[in-house]
């Protein structure tokens, strides 16, 4: 007697509750195997970089929230560094330290949903997402504090941030930095050892480091795969190259790794606000002489910042008016889904979520 | 009030009547007065779950309808009453229907095997313990009717490994219970609670109970074994499809089957109703089974989920053993030793310790030992500088 195999075609999203966003897989199974994927995007495409051909400087700003909703702050940043570049304009040094202070908190914030929701795909029932989402929210309300709002916070400008710290968020600042590392260990001391963790994380989703590097991946993603690169000390932006931290990478380059990676950059992040806090000192927070609507010389420029999903960049070209001829945005979160296919093929249907889960990828950044 | 005392006051109040027509009667009623506590419990239980869990979770849960948001449950039968009742048009009707009836009364069916006290009348059967395992194995049976009645790809994949599963911790259940009923000599769940008079069988087969709370978890599908409707994988599972009161029917008797567990777990292991005389057995029944239910809970609110291969390899390969050896142990002990339970406590720890032991070390995950890695020389940014 023979038995009669069947691929069935089974589609992952747009969806899903495993999908971060409106993802697509056209996922070919046999069994619980893998024989075929084929990501779908492009459900939440807004057109970024044509509208930004039509606004003023200043007001691609608020678009660019929009694009990594989960780490508005990193945006903002990567695209005011490539408005300063391509204008040549001045930041005070106190704008710089808030910019790296609230860039790290926001990747802080940005690992935890990463964690957390990665934890949620393995199927542990809410807990270590809740616990990394209590977490978030406190610096979410320091964001609140700093410019009115949570999550599309528009708080950088070309020049500098848009107005200086209230007193109240050094005091929110302080009481977080006093827990925050107890809070990281509490939830490592729920996964990191934890056998069930270990058996679906680890060997699973292996990439080489010729394979990252070949697929254009940034980040975490890279790290994890033992290639030490990291924007912030490659290239150093704002005031990084005064500040003391390391790039912590992974051993093997898998989902465990990739974890692991994310779970020290937080400390990592830890340690550099913790220097800015001694470091940074009263003065100006904006530079005077930028005036509201730019005009930028005729040129192009690309500034790239180390997101928490990866290499941030913008790349601006002007032709001499008001609003950038072209924007394109290098989003890590696109990119470093380019291996999703390699990772995927053979493994089972579990090994998918997880290890697509391990990418942290944020929709409104793949698909701009 | 008992099967018997029902039927002689039902003699009483209607004399007239011939005696087979009232034991029928008084059958209904029992049946009927079994169904409705259960269904209340059953819809309590979802609140109190629903708190627990929120409470592992640090945030509030359900608070918002009535005190504390007991009369949560009542809001949530309401809006499922309420909606529509959507059978898709290629699923198989009939199958599509029965699925979740006959999911719901095998679930309210093993409860009347349950002995509250020594007079139950279907817990003092002879063969109570069999027809409970026979009972609950047509879960399976169900759980693959819905999925493959519902003409959904999720759902048939669901099923596909519902019935993997539940098949394969089938057997190490029913295997963990021979040391039980060897030392019992009874199949009858009053007999088995009677036995553990003097000791709770938890301490003397603590291998045997171990098996069973497992497998139990894997027959529940729960945490980590929730493989059947792994909401992250396959969105429900079985239950995609199913919508309204049919819904509410699968909810409500996976809702039940954690307290069912809980509670036969009691009357195996833990010595049922016997407990200190000054404080009635139903007392007792009752706080046992609440605790079991609690450490249920704190299970499925800390683990993740195992994969479809490591979970069909944990029971064959750990939990099989483990039962075996636990049947061969009680066997040689009950031949060789008797009565002397405190030896019979030390070597069954001392090898239930030893056989983890070894399992852990052979099969388990190895220490984590971080590795010092190594960075790749295509791209480092240290060797730049």
């Amino acid at each position: 007697m023979s038995i009669n195999n069947e691929l069935v075609t089974v589609n992952f999203g747009p969806q899903h509750p495993s999908m971060h966003g409106v993802f697509r897989m056209r996922v070919t199974l046999d069994g619980e195997s893998i024989v075929d994927i084929e990501p779908v995007f492009g459900y939440l495409h807004r057109g970024t970089e044509k509208l930004a051909e039509e606004r003023t400087y200043v007001q691609i700003v608020t678009l660019t929230d929009r694009l990594d909703y989960v780490a508005s702050m990193s945006n903002n940043l990567a695209y005011v560094s490539a408005v300063e570049k391509l204008c040549d304009i001045e930041v005070p040094k106190r704008a710089s330290y808030i910019r790296v202070i609230v860039a790290e908190l926001q990747r802080i914030a940005s690992h935890l949903m990463a964690t957390g929701f990665l934890l949620q795909d393995l199927g542990a029932f809410g807990t270590p997402l809740m616990y990394c989402f209590r977490e978030r929210e406190k610096i979410l309300d320091m964001f609140e504090t700093l410019c009115g709002a949570r999550i599309t916070l528009s708080y950088m400008r070309p020049g500098g941030v848009f107005q200086d710290t209230p007193d109240e968020f050094w005091g929110q600042l302080d009481s977080f930095m006093g827990t925050i590392s107890d809070q990281i260990s509490e939830l490592e001391s729920l996964i990191t050892g934890n056998e069930i963790v270990l058996s679906r994380t680890r060997n699973i989703g292996i990439l080489k480091p010729e394979e990252v590097i070949n697929g254009s991946l940034s980040g975490p993603m890279l790290r994890a795969s033992r290639v030490k690169w990291d924007l912030r000390k490659a290239n150093p932006y704002e005031v990084y190259d005064e500040l003391d931290f390391d790039i912590p990478i992974g051993a093997t380059g898998d989902t465990f790794d990739r974890y692991l990676i994310r779970v020290k950059e937080m400390r990592e992040s830890i340690k550099i606000i913790n220097q800015c806090v001694s470091l940074i000192k009263p003065g100006p927070v904006r530079n005077e002489d930028v005036p509201l609507v730019i005009r930028a010389p005729e040129n192009e420029a690309y500034a790239a910042v180390e997101g928490p999903k990866g290499e941030l960049g913008f790349y601006l070209v002007s032709d001499g008016g008001i609003s950038p001829y072209r924007c394109k945005i290098r989003a890590p979160s696109f990119m470093n889904l380019s291996l999703l296919r390699e990772m995927a093929i053979g493994t089972k249907v579990g090994d998918l979520i997880v290890n697509f889960g391990s990418i942290d990828i944020v929709l409104g950044e793949v698909d701009r | 009030m008992s099967f018997n005392q029902l039927n002689k006051f039902m003699g009483d109040l209607l004399p007239f009547l011939p005696d087979s027509l009232l034991f029928i009667m008084s059958g209904i009623f029992m049946a009927a007065g079994i169904c409705t506590t259960l269904i209340g419990i059953g819809s309590v239980y979802t609140w109190f779950e629903r708190r627990v869990l929120a409470k592992f979770q640090s945030r509030i849960g359900p608070n918002r309808w009535g005190p504390f948001g007991l009369l949560q449950p009542i809001a949530d039968a309401v809006k499922l009453m309420l909606k529509e009742d959507i059978i898709p048009r290629t699923a198989d009707k009939l199958v599509f229907i029965a699925a979740p009836i006959i999911f719901l009364a095998t679930t309210l069916m093993v409860y009347s095997f349950i002995p509250l006290g020594e007079d139950s009348q279907l817990g003092g059967g002879n063969v109570a313990l069999l027809f409970v395992l026979g009972i609950t194995s047509i879960n399976a049976l169900t759980v693959f009717m819905a999925g493959w009645a519902s003409k959904n790809k999720y759902a048939i994949l669901g099923s596909i490994r519902a019935v993997a599963m539940l098949i394969s911790y089938e057997v190490p259940m029913a295997v963990s219970l021979m040391g039980v009923v060897m030392m019992s000599e009874s199949l009858s769940l009053v007999g088995i609670t009677k036995s553990q008079s003097t000791i709770p069988y938890i301490l003397i087969q603590p291998l045997g109970a171990m098996t069973f709370m497992i497998a139990a978890i894997a027959e529940m599908s729960r945490a980590p074994f929730d493989m059947v409707e792994s909401e992250s994988e396959l969105i429900g599972g079985y239950i995609t499809e199913y919508a309204g009161m049919k819904f509410a029917a699968f909810q409500l008797s996976e809702f039940l089957a954690p307290i069912f567990t809980s509670a036969f777990f009691t009357v195996l292991f833990l010595g049922g109703d016997s407990g200190f005389s000054f404080i009635p057995g139903i007392f007792w029944f009752s706080i046992k089974t609440f605790i079991v239910t609690c450490i249920l809970l704190w299970f499925r609110s800390t683990w993740p989920r195992l994969r479809i291969d490591q979970i069909m390899g944990f029971a064959w390969k750990v939990l099989m053993p483990a039962a075996i050896l636990n049947t061969l142990l009680i066997g040689l002990e009950i031949v060789f030793i008797g009565e002397n339970y405190l030896l019979q406590i030390i070597i069954n720890f001392l090898a239930a310790s030893l056989f983890i032991y070894f399992i852990a070390n052979v099969l388990g995950q190895k220490r984590l030992v971080l590795e010092k890695p190594v960075p790749s020389e295509l791209a480092n940014m240290d060797a730049n500088r």
